[in-house]
């Protein structure tokens, strides 16, 4: 589903990601881990295509189209989405109708007719009920007054109506309490199926023993430096991330 | 040697067409408004037009409106639309007293005041002049005074205006929407209303008064509003905008605020090639409050200039003000917030901002506090910034598939929000978000939910 080889990415100059290569397959479940500064977000960043993000070398490709080429909005409509670790307020616009706006668009580049307000409805009544969620947060305003434990599971929730391809959860787990934490888990678990993947970017293990990873990635300095199972992220979580730094590993053996 | 002031010769030509003008009056000169006008022709003798030499309009040039000599109107134009016609430039969705004047003029056949409470006044100042006189005459001129030779050209040639008056103790539960179309009648037009709203003792009104321009002649509104709010009163006030965009627009609001009373003055900018608005207040007495809610959107060359001024007379008064601005194009802005914390106005509660989103290189905005405080014990908070679109909410919207035109009309929405939500009358606000988009020329969107 998607491949990345030798990605190489600059923000505001600096090269952050130093030539990455990952391959996720349909139903598979991927974790980034690594310690802050690593280059994890910039990876999700540069995957769902910020601008701010500059891709000097290396290719992505993501059924079968290259992605480097598509703008934000056509990755999105090709079956990417990334949940964001910082949420964006939109006040004036409810969640409704935002929601109502994405999927028609990417229901419209697919040839495909808008959906009723009728069939909208059912679709946000059934999933809101999968996450718990009042049915009047539906009518706020996208995000404006939200908790930051609300935005993270509201980013779930459009996670599950839009039904992308390729979920890319950037620090989802990042101030979720435990409680909130399980049902956001829940509503990713519920999204996960044969023919989708998941790719967690986060800093704690906490968050793969409710969302079980097929393979944990360790990104450090721009590099992915080991590949592992579910089995390495407790390891991590036990021993830190000092024990497989190559810099550090080689420090001490010279 | 004097330097001879500029457009010395359009002063001129205003002075001197005002013998034929006086002629074609009739039966209006015999008026206590000719007394008035006869006294601003005395005032505007005396002054200039005001030029970017002085600090007042430092950033607004009114050079394009002195090239051309607008010419006063005296009476109803021939009018080739309908009330049907007329449906599309009003607020829908709720009951209102409708009253409708074609550049300055009154239309009683364009408006609708059926089923007023007694002893409400709703009508023209032309009428009123000459049927009841009594009930104005005490204030009209009484809240408001010749700042400019602007101010004191609507005083020489306006006959007509809008008259509110609502006795103590009523409440006025429709709104009054006031209509105003402009630039029907060829071009070079002077409109030049002269509104007057009066709240009596503990009484409430809201008022929409909405400037509406058609085609694409040129005319210019010179327009003076007086409001008077008696003790724990409530009148909000809604100014719209939307003159076409070759017009030039120039009103001065006087709100005078007695003991409790509350006003709300909403200020929403469209159109207008040039335009300057001036909003000010005197808290003349106790526990007043004052709230200004301002939006202006500007493209192409348009210029829009508010200047506000809050006058804290007596003390603890509160006054808050937020005005934003989106501009595109080679459009120019100008926000200039006056306070006047005067010695007496102890324990004065004064807030103000001012927001700006540039949405091309080329925009401009000029923003300027003025904090002027002489009590001690006060609180005065002001804020002003200019920005762009924020990036990061863009790629947000865009990852949901949203392409990037209708993501920067989300933002636009967004970031106009504040202010449409202050916004009493709920009908309204859809409509504004509608101008909003219409005005900009850029994609819509429409909030089918209501947001909260």
């Amino acid at each position: 589903m998607l491949t990345i080889k030798n990605l190489h990415a600059n923000v505001e100059g600096k090269e952050i990601l130093k030539g990455i290569d990952l391959e996720i397959n349909t139903g598979e479940v991927h974790a980034i881990m690594g310690p802050n500064g690593s280059g994890k977000s910039t990876l999700a960043n540069v995957l769902a295509g910020n601008g701010g993000y500059e891709v000097t070398a290396g290719e992505i490709r993501f059924e079968g189209k290259n992605l480097l080429e598509l703008d934000p909005e056509d990755r999105a409509r090709e079956g990417m989405f990334l949940a964001f670790q910082y949420p964006v307020e939109i006040p004036g616009v409810s969640n409704a109708t935002f929601l109502k706006t994405a999927i028609n668009e990417v229901r419209k580049y697919h040839g495909k007719p808008e959906l009723t307000p009728k069939e909208f409805l059912d679709l946000m009544r059934d999933k809101s009920k999968i996450l718990g969620m009042d049915e009047n947060l539906i009518s706020r305003s996208v995000n404006v007054g939200f908790s930051g434990g609300e935005k993270k599971r509201n980013e779930i929730f459009q996670l599950l109506m839009m039904n992308p391809k390729l979920a890319l959860l950037d620090e989802t787990d990042s101030g979720l309490d435990i409680d909130a934490l399980k049902i956001v888990s829940n509503g990713v678990n519920i999204f996960k199926n044969k023919n989708n993947a998941v790719l967690v970017v986060t800093h704690y293990q906490r968050l793969l023993n409710y969302i079980v990873p097929d393979f944990v990635h360790v990104l450090y300095k721009g590099k992915i430096i080991k590949t592992g199972t579910k089995e390495l992220a407790l390891e991590l979580e036990d021993k830190g991330y000092d024990w497989i730094k190559p810099d550090l590993i080689e420090a001490e053996t010279a | 040697m004097n330097k001879i002031p500029e457009f010395e010769s359009t002063k001129e030509w205003y002075i001197s067409n005002f013998k034929s003008f006086e002629e074609q009056l009739n039966g209006q000169s015999k008026t206590f408004l000719h007394d008035i006008r006869r006294d601003a022709l005395v005032k505007f003798a005396e002054l200039n037009f005001p030029t970017l030499r002085e600090e007042e309009w430092k950033y607004t040039s009114v050079s394009p409106i002195l090239k051309n000599n607008f010419h006063p109107v005296i009476d109803l134009a021939q009018i080739t639309f309908s009330k049907e016609d007329l449906k599309k430039f009003l607020f829908p969705g709720f009951d209102f007293y409708l009253m409708t004047f074609v550049n300055g003029i009154f239309n009683s056949e364009l408006s609708d005041i059926s089923g007023l409470p007694n002893n409400v006044v709703l009508g023209s100042l032309k009428e009123l002049s000459k049927s009841n006189p009594g009930l104005i005459k005490e204030h009209l001129n009484a809240y408001t005074k010749i700042d400019n030779s602007f101010n004191a050209l609507n005083f020489i040639y306006s006959t007509d205006g809008a008259v509110v008056i609502i006795p103590d103790k009523v409440v006025l539960e429709k709104p009054v929407q006031i209509i105003y179309i402009n630039g029907t009648d060829g071009s070079n037009i002077l409109s030049t209303p002269h509104n007057l709203i009066i709240a009596g003792k503990n009484s409430q009104v809201s008022v929409i008064n909405n400037y509406s321009g058609l085609g694409e002649n040129l005319y210019f509104t010179n327009a003076i509003t007086e409001i008077h709010t008696d003790e724990n009163s409530i009148v909000d006030y809604y100014k719209v905008q939307n003159e076409n965009d070759n017009s030039y627009h120039i009103e001065k609001l006087q709100a005078h605020q007695k003991k409790n009373s509350i006003f709300n003055h909403y200020n929403f900018n469209f159109g207008g090639g040039i335009v300057r608005n001036d909003i000010n207040s005197i808290l003349d007495d106790e526990n007043i409050e004052t709230h200004y809610y301002g939006l202006y959107l500007a493209k192409g060359k348009q210029h829009i200039d508010n200047h506000t001024f809050v006058d804290h007379a007596k003390p603890n008064c509160v006054s808050n003000e937020i005005y934003k601005g989106i501009l595109d194009d080679d459009s120019r802005g100008v926000f200039n917030g006056k306070i006047i914390v005067r010695k007496d106005a102890q324990k004065t509660n004064a807030y103000q901002q001012n927001k700006t989103i540039l949405l091309s290189k080329s925009a401009r905005i000029d923003t300027k506090p003025q904090l002027e405080i002489f009590a001690d014990d006060v609180r005065c908070t002001h804020g002003a910034t200019v920005g762009h679109l924020d990036d990061t909410a863009n790629f947000y919207i865009r990852t949901r598939g949203i392409p990037d035109e209708l993501a920067k009309s989300i933002l636009i929405r967004a970031f106009a929000n504040d202010i449409v939500e202050t916004v009493k009358i709920e009908q309204m606000r859809e409509q504004l978000n509608h101008m909003i988009f219409e005005h900009l020329q850029r994609v819509e969107i429409i909030d089918s939910e209501k947001s909260r």
